[in-house]
Parts: C-alpha cells; structure tokens; sequence
C-alpha cells in the first residue's frame, strides 16, 4: 500500500485549494451532501441550460480526498450533457469500487484517473463520492440530502 | 516539530507493562508492513489471551443452553455464566447479584431504562436531564422515549474544556427533573466528571441517576454503593472482554418495580395466553438466550483486570497521557479538543489544514490505530464548530513508545500535506 496511490500530487492540490469551490451566480438546480461517518457536509449548486450544465459549485468542508474529488468533478462536467455527466459518475465509481474492467475506461475519465488509487482504501470509498452523490442528486432535482450511506 | 520532552515514569512498580503487552496476541502483529501501534481502546480494547481461550473453552467444552436443560454441559454452563454475573456483582460492588443484567451492551443497557423504566413512570411535564458532551446512545434512547410520553430532555451545556460544572447543571435541575443520565467519562474528549456531586444534587431533587460508564470502567474505579446512582451501564469490550455483551445494574428495588424490557424465553415464570407471570431478577430482564459465551468472558476479563495492581495501572496511564498530551502539543498546528483538568485516557485533536480522516489514513499507512470522525458524539464537535477530530485513547498496554510512534506518523502527515 503506497501512500502515495491515494495523496497523489493533483488530490493534494485540489484538497488545498478547490476549483469552483462557491456557488455559481445563476443557478436552478441545488443539492445537499452528507457522509454520515464523518459528519462531512457539502452543498451544490448547477446552472442546467436545457440539457447541459453551464456552471457548478460547491461549498462545505471535508477531506482532502472528498474535497479534491468535488473539485475536479466540477472542472469535468462543466460544459457536460446531463447524460454525459451521468455516464462520467458511472464510470468514476466503478473504478474507485475497483470494479472489473474499470481499467478499460481510464481514458473517457482524463483527470480523475487519480483517485484509482482509492480502491485500495475501501474506507475512503464514500470519501471519494460524496460530491458525485451530490451532484447526482441535484442533476434529479430530488430535494433533500444526498448521503452516501 | 519539535521531539516531546522526556517526562520520567514511574518504574511501574507493581505494573508491568511488557508483561501485560504479552498477554495480548493482537498487539504482536504487523499492519502495512510497521509494527502494530494501537491507539484505539476508547472504541474497543484488546482481549488477552485469557479471555479469548475462555471463550473458546465455553464453546469447546460447555456449550449448551442455560437455565433449561437438566444434562451435565447445561448445568456447567449455567453456573459458568451465573460465576460471571457474580464476578461483574463483585466488581462494581453491588449489593446483590440479582441488581446485575447481562446485556448487548452498553447501548441496550440504556435503552432498557427508557423503554422500561422511563415508558412507564414518566409523563407530560416531566423532564430528563443530559449533557452536552454524551455519547448518541445517550441522547437518542431518551429522545426517543421523551416523544413517547411526551417529556422533556434537557442539556446542562459544557465549558470549552469540556467540563460539565456543579454551576450549569444546578441550574438545569428542577422539581420536574425525573432522570440524569450521564457520562462517567466523555468518549470524545476524556472528560471525568463530577459524578458524586452531582448524584448528591439530583437526588435532593428526587431525581434518579444512570450513569454511563462505558468508559470509565477501564480507567477509574467504580463502587455504585459509594457512588450512590440508581442504574450504571458498561460494555464488556471496553473493559477488555469480548463484543457483544453489557451490564446494566439497578437498584433492586427499581427493577422490582420495573415492566419488562422484551418478552420471550427465560423472563417467565409460568405462561398461559389468559396470564403471563414473570420470572424474578435479573431474569426477568434476560429474555431469550443471552451471550452465554460473551457473559462468561466478560468474568474472565474481570479476573484479569483484577488481578493487576490497578493503583499501578491507572498510574501508568495517566502517565503516559500526561506525556501524549505534553508530545502532542510540541506538533506545531496541533490543537487539543478537551482539556478538563483530571481527564483519562483519550486525547482529541485536530490539526492545521489537514482532516482527520487524511491524518487517520495516514497514520495507519505507519502502523498506528487511532479514531478519527465525530466519535458519535456530534453535539460535542457542534460546541466547538468542527465536523470531527483525531483521537488517540490508551488502554493499559500502552506505552509512551507508542506516543513517539504517533508523533512520528503525525510529522508524516505534516510532511505529505506541508
């Protein structure tokens, strides 16, 4: 187990300094995040111009994994069809879950091939999704609170 | 970061602390690689070696059911777990055997005394009194039953050094005051409190008092007689026995009074479906089959604890507390969360932009166990504006090498996130 799989220099960077980390000026989609194991608490907020997200932002605190991850997920469904982002969580998940034939996928995820290194760390799972849970959440205007339990 | 200053340790005169690391196989391992550094007790102690072949022994040579069959292994294991109850009498200084109710633990303990005793004797107007450093499983079973009969629960807040003071809690103290139910020792932050005053006040309000002591029993002694509370609950895992089984004690006549908690085997004494009638103490609190192995276990851990000097024991650990608390403050963006004077066994922290859960990742990639999160006590962490901490909490077998080696993997973290 290599410390370094999981902190690796872009988690650190995002964790410390988060990209979009405030709500856009203009939005009509919201959604909260919880992670009932760590008391972590995130809220997104998403401007959807017909099918596609035009902005996105979070605030809240948490770990450098579910900091980093709620970073770089914005950065990567900016400008994204609701599907496009849909299938993007899809596949982010099945690699941190280490599903088989994740691997094959690694280029359609570009940056967020970071967090592969996750899977070795089954308790920082839910660290790594909380944002996507949330944004997921917001994209089916469900209202409430997203939790990764 | 600066080396913790040497502090001397007593000798361990009447404790010996490599001697007792011996009885305890899970300490002798490796964990990524690092020897095991376990810093967790607070969550779940160690077993030694006696337990774990007690247990064992129950399920190789005794195994049967108890209280029922008349066949030789029934009859042994009955009065195995009856020696148990006897030991657990024995070392909370009960006055009888029958004031002592095996239970799941700590957390059934306490709802047995919402859903028994409070369901019934509480009503509109009245009130129960908690603080604000209590664990969940002593907040929600009386939210709970204060929704049910339509109680109040009320909180005697805490001071930032995580002290409940005579001052706050007089002041949440009336005439509709009907139970104080309260940690012996904070979780989250170590905290002992003041329990003997504050019986005495409640008692002049004719309130009863349940203590929870799941984390004192390990670090402080206990004698409910002196103590005076009317119910005391503990887990046997934080006392170094196995999962799965508690203690509730009550005064006799309480539980006398008291409706049962759960119907089934073992709680009766004769049953028609015209008219039940109920076995005596502490049976008629022990339906269905209870954690024989568990109960018999938890005596074993008893007799060990026991055996020890345990004046000796607790001066070791309060040593090497005073030196963890002392190593970590010289870790430069480290704060201490619970800093009440006399505090055992646990200290809390956070550190300069790094999350707990990062730092308790980190740690364990060293070999060290520590807890990290909201330890189940959120209105703790609410008090102080934070979602979490680290928490480092010691049992008897460890040592202040233990605390250098969480220093040293607490500068690993620095050094990742610096």
């Amino acid at each position: 187990m290599d410390l370094r799989e999981l902190y690796q220099e872009v988690i650190l960077d995002h964790g410390k300094n988060p990209r979009n980390h405030r709500f856009p000026e203009h939005h009509n989609r919201e959604g909260r995040g919880y992670n009932p194991l760590c008391g972590d608490k995130i809220a997104l907020r998403l401007q959807l111009d017909g099918d596609t997200i035009r902005d996105v932002g979070f605030v809240g605190h948490g770990c450098a994994i579910s900091q980093a991850s709620c970073s770089t997920m914005t950065e990567a469904v900016k400008g994204k069809t609701v599907e496009e982002a849909e299938a993007l969580f899809s596949k982010f998940h099945a690699m941190v879950m280490g599903e088989d034939g994740a691997d094959d996928d690694s280029d359609s995820l570009g940056k967020l091939v970071v967090f592969a290194g996750v899977r070795e760390f089954p308790m920082r799972v839910k660290c790594a999704t909380l944002g996507w849970h949330t944004l997921n959440h917001a994209l089916r205007d469900e209202g409430g609170e997203a939790t990764t339990e | 970061m600066t080396q913790p200053s040497t502090i001397a340790i007593p000798s361990g005169v009447g404790f010996d602390v490599r001697r007792v690391q011996d009885d305890f196989p899970a300490l002798h391992q490796e964990v990524h690689g690092k020897p095991l550094v376990y810093l967790d007790s607070a969550a779940t102690t160690l077993k030694p070696q006696t337990v774990i072949d007690t247990v064992s022994d129950v399920y190789a040579r005794d195994c049967s059911n108890i209280h029922r069959a008349v066949h030789l292994l029934s009859q042994r294991a009955t009065a195995r777990y009856e020696d148990a109850r006897e030991k657990v009498r024995s070392f909370l200084n009960a006055k009888s055997s029958t004031e002592v109710i095996f239970t799941r633990g700590t957390t059934e303990s306490i709802n047995l005394v919402a859903q028994s005793w409070a369901r019934t004797f509480l009503q509109e107007g009245d009130e129960v009194l908690v603080t604000e450093l209590e664990h969940h499983s002593n907040i929600v079973p009386w939210q709970i039953v204060c929704q049910q009969v339509g109680a109040e629960l009320i909180v005697v807040p805490m001071t930032d050094r995580g002290e409940i003071l005579r001052e706050a809690f007089e002041e949440r103290l009336s005439s509709r005051t009907r139970l104080v139910a309260m940690a012996h020792v904070s979780n989250a932050l170590g905290t002992v409190l003041p329990v003997e005053e504050l019986i005495e006040l409640a008692h002049e309000k004719r309130a009863l008092v349940l203590l929870d002591g799941a984390q004192a029993v390990s670090h402080i002694s206990v004698d409910v007689q002196a103590l005076d509370c009317d119910f005391y609950a503990f887990s046997g895992h934080k006392l170094y026995g196995p999962t799965g089984v508690g203690v509730l004690y009550g005064r006799e006549r309480l539980l006398e009074g008291m409706p049962p908690y759960q119907g089934g085997g073992d709680m009766i004494r004769s049953v028609t479906f015209a008219e039940t009638i109920y076995n005596d103490l502490p049976y008629k609190f022990e339906a269905g089959t209870p954690n024989v192995a568990g109960a018999i276990g938890l005596g074993a851990a008893i007799d060990y604890f026991r055996s020890l000097d345990l004046d000796a024991v607790r001066a070791h650990e309060s040593a090497v507390l005073q030196y963890a608390t002392e190593a970590l403050e010289s870790v430069s963006g480290l704060r201490l969360i619970g800093t009440a004077p006399g505090k055992v066994a646990s200290a809390s922290f956070l550190m300069d932009a790094v999350h707990p859960h990062d730092i308790g990742t980190i740690v364990d990639s060293e070999g060290v166990a520590i807890r990290t999160g909201h330890h189940c006590a959120q209105p703790v962490m609410e008090h102080f504006g934070i979602a979490a901490t680290a928490r480092a909490s010691l049992g008897m077998y460890n040592t202040t090498e233990d605390i250098d080696a969480l220093v040293r993997a607490l500068h690993k973290v620095q050094e990742l996130f610096g």
